[in-house]
Parts: C-alpha cells; structure tokens; sequence
C-alpha cells in the first residue's frame, strides 16, 4: 500500500488516460468517504487513486435547456447550498442532506454515494424518483444511463473499467411538481437507512397526478425504481385511496433481508408507510407557489 | 515512488511537508506537523474529533489524504487562540465546564467556529444540528450546546 499513486489531473481525458492505464487497478477518488474507509480497512488495494475534484466541468452546476446538471465531483453542501437546485429538486436535497454529518458532507459527492452502491445509500433513491441521468465518459466514449441502471448489488455497478460518470442530469421541472425523500432509522441522525423511500410527481391543473415515480433504498440488494407504485398515484388526486394503493405496492416490491436493523417484516411495513408519507410532502410541495 | 511533496497554509503560516499517499491529512497534521490538537478518535469519520477546515469548510482530517492540501488553507484548533488570548467559544467553554476529558473538545471548537460564522444567532437545535458529527462520550451534550450559544451572543456583542 505504501507505493500507492495518486494522481490529480486537470482535465476528463488526462483522467481517463489514467484510468485505462492502470489496468483496472485504479480507483476513481472524489469525496473519499467511502474509499479511505475502504483502504484503511484493507477491504480494497488499488494502485492508483485519481482525484477528479480538479476538472472543472466535474465540479459545476447549472441549468441547461431548462433542466438542472450537477458534476460529479460537487459536495453534498455545494448542492444543497444552491438555493435554486435545492427549490426545484427538495427530494433530492432530503437524501443528500442525510449523507452523513456536516463534516461528511463537505467531502461526499453524489457521484461516489452512486458509484460505492451500497443498498442504503440516501441520495440515490431520490435520484431515482426525480429522473435522472448519469452521463458516463469511458475508453468507448460517452453514454447517459439512468441512475436505477447504476448500482447492480452491494459494492457492484453496471460501470466498465476505466469509466466514470461526470455528471447527473435531470429532467426539466414542470409546474405543479414535488419530490421528497425520508428515510426510517432509530434515531435522527448519522445512521444507515434501514429502509428509504423517493417520490416525485406533477399535477395538472385540476390537482390529478399526471407523472409518478417512486423509489425504495436499502430494502433489496439494490435501490428499486417501484413502477407499481407509481401507477397507483397517476390519474388521481393522490387521496386516501390512492395513497393505500402506493404503500400496498411499496410494500410488495420489497426483497428485504433480516439484519441488526431491522427484520423482513419490519422493512415491508415501513416501506410503505414511509412511501405514503413521502408521497404526501411531494404532494404538498407540488402545490406550492415556486 | 509515492512521496509527495506538498506546499499549504496551516492558520496562515505556509507549510511544507512530504507525504506518502495513504497518510491522511490527520496524520500529517499530527506526525509531521506536529501539531497534536486534532485528535483522532475514530479514524473513520463517525466521531468528528478530527475535524478541520479546508479552504473555509470543515471536514474530518481523518478522510482527507495528505497529499490533497496541495495549495489549501487549513485551519486547527492551534490557530484559534490570539497569543494568549483565548477565543470566545473557548473561554466559554470553560466557563460552562463543557469539557471532562477534552478529547472531543478540539474538533466541537472547530466546528461550532464554522458554524457561528455562517450563522452568528443559531438556535440550540440548530447547534445540535450542526454538531451531529461530534461525538463526545464525557459531556452529555447540553453544556456543550450551552457553551456555544453563549459564545455566539457574546460575539454578537450582547
Ligand atoms: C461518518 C459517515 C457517515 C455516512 N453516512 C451516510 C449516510 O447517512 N447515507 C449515505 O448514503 N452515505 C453515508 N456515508 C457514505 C458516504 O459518505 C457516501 O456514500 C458518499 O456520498 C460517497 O461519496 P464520495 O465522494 O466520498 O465517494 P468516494 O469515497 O470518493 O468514492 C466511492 C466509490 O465510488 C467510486 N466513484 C466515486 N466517484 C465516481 C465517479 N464520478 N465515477 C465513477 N466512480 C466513482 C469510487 O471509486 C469508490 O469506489 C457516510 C460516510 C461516513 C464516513
Ligand atoms: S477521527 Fe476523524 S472522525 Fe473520528
Ligand atoms: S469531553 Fe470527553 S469526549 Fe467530550
């Protein structure tokens, strides 16, 4: 571990470059929160860490053909100072803002909270909810898949060797819509989510739900992009009946695991009642005035 | 080979120093620099006894590697007194006994500064917000919270 390299290139291609250099023996480094831990315990050994926190498109957001782009070297608490990102997309910034302490968040980017693909990552089920993309740059050239298409089980991504992802795009905002995420855990901070739920949706005119998308964390080996879910939300105005519906299908689309934090059982449950009441903070932001 | 050779600023005074990749900022803080006031307590980001900040935001030294202060600012607990004399929040500290055995004292002075200079009034819930990432095993908290909002009023001059 002591010849481990580390190197800080300035552009995407000279990153890439190294990456495709190192036979797979490389490791992408942005916040290194998960990865120092990582290393530290001895669970992976790479030869060379490639920090893309010095390329500049990695690390910028902004509003391109109406819809929000984030790099995928911004922090949690750039994102979510970002007064208009934080307006249009508040679901999202309820994971992100969950991803540890403030101290945490300083560091951890979106990007790796994707691409270390652990089950119970917070902003990932709210990424799924909302839509969005990650544009993903490797040898073959560049690709843009959606974040449900990322994490494939514990510690494993659909990524090839040598790639990376440079940056989250989402949809444009229509009017009348919200999202929001919550997590359940046995206390009010700094812990891993036993289970998470995102939803976001658009209203039309007359209050009826015209778009849905509901997302589940840590209650399979990966988040799960519940299109069930969803359907019992669209064409109605998200009442009692509707909202029963959703928590019915959130529950079933479970494949939990017994664990120290929570059964099988216990995880069907709050899967859907933290579903509903996810569905309900959308369903208000969404008629709020932005 | 993979010594780096690193130039930054620690509370204003350039440093150099060289480091192999897998050291982390915390470890150079401490064996090189010699500057022993950020503990560590965990190691792996939960406890916060590490913390400093980097170009202005705070971090756990712990999970940063030496080698990227590459041309940062840091700033420990060394550069938070003037001389003798003490800052607010650590003469309040004192004065509110929120402190027993004071190793999580350094990184909850490092982040409570962060905290009142974003925000100069912050309620109690939002100090014990902010300082979620601080762990302390002595104090029970509430002298703590106490300490800093009776810092932030005096800075507020009131
Ligand atoms: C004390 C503590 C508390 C935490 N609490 C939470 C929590 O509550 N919720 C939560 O979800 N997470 C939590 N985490 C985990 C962690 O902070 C997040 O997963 C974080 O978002 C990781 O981002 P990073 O930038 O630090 O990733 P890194 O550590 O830099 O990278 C993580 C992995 O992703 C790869 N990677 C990173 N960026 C890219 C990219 N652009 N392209 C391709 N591969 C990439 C890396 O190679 C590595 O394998 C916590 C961590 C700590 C230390
Ligand atoms: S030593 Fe860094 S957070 Fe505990
Ligand atoms: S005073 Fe001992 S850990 Fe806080």
């Amino acid at each position: 571990m002591s010849d481990m390299l580390y190197e800080a290139p300035g552009t995407l291609r000279a990153a890439l470059a190294l990456l495709s250099g190192a036979n797979g023996k490389a490791r992408v480094m942005a916040g290194g929160t998960d990865l120092l831990i990582q290393m530290r315990s001895g669970r992976i050994e790479p030869e060379l860490l490639v920090d893309i926190k010095h390329i500049p498109d990695l690390r910028a957001i902004a509003l391109k053909r109406g819809g929000f782009q984030f790099g995928s070297a911004v922090t949690c608490m750039e994102l979510i100072e970002h007064e208009a990102f934080a307006r249009a997309w508040p679901g999202v910034i309820d994971g992100v803002k969950l991803i540890g302490s403030i101290q945490v968040k300083g560091r951890a980017t979106v990007g790796g909270n994707v691409c270390n693909a652990s089950p119970a990552a917070d902003s990932v089920p709210a990424l799924i909810a909302a839509g969005a993309l990650a544009r993903i740059v490797g040898p073959d050239g560049k690709r843009d898949v959606p974040v449900e298409d990322i994490p494939t089980g514990p510690g494993k991504t659909s990524l090839a060797s040598g790639e990376i992802v440079v940056s989250f795009i989402l949809p444009k905002r229509l009017p009348r819509s919200g999202d929001a995420y919550l997590r359940f855990i046995p206390r009010t901070e700094m812990d891993i989510a036993v289970v998470g739920a995102g939803v976001n949706l658009t209203l039309d005119r007359r209050g009826f739900c015209t778009l849905a998308r509901v997302s589940l964390g840590a209650v399979a080996e990966r988040a799960l992009l519940v299109s069930e879910a969803a359907a019992a939300l669209v064409g109605t105005k998200v009442d009692d009946a509707a909202l029963r519906q959703l928590a019915a299908a959130a529950s079933a689309a479970c494949r939990p695991i017994d664990d120290k934090r929570g059964t099988k059982e216990f995880r069907f449950k709050v899967a859907g009642v933290l579903a509903r009441r996810a569905a309900e903070i959308a369903l208000q932001r969404a008629g709020r005035k932005n | 080979m993979a010594r780096h050779h690193v130039t930054a600023t620690v509370n204003g005074d350039a440093v150099e120093f060289l480091c192999e990749t897998h050291q982390t900022l915390l470890e150079v803080l401490r064996d090189e620099l010699r500057l022993t006031g950020t503990k560590e307590g965990c190691g792996t980001g939960d406890c916060g006894a590490c913390t400093v900040t980097l170009d202005g935001r705070m971090v756990c030294s712990c999970l940063v590697l030496g080698v990227e202060a590459e041309g940062k600012a840091i700033q420990t607990i060394e550069g938070m007194a003037v001389g003798r004399d003490l800052h607010p929040l650590q003469q309040k500290f004192l004065e509110h006994a929120a402190l027993q055995c004071g190793i999580c004292t350094p990184g909850i002075l490092v982040a409570a500064r962060s905290l009142l200079e974003r925000n100069p009034d912050p309620t109690a819930s939002e100090v014990r917000y902010w300082l979620a990432g601080n762990l302390c095993r002595c104090t029970g908290y509430h002298k703590i919270v106490e300490a800093v909002l009776d810092a932030a009023r005096e800075l507020r001059g009131n």
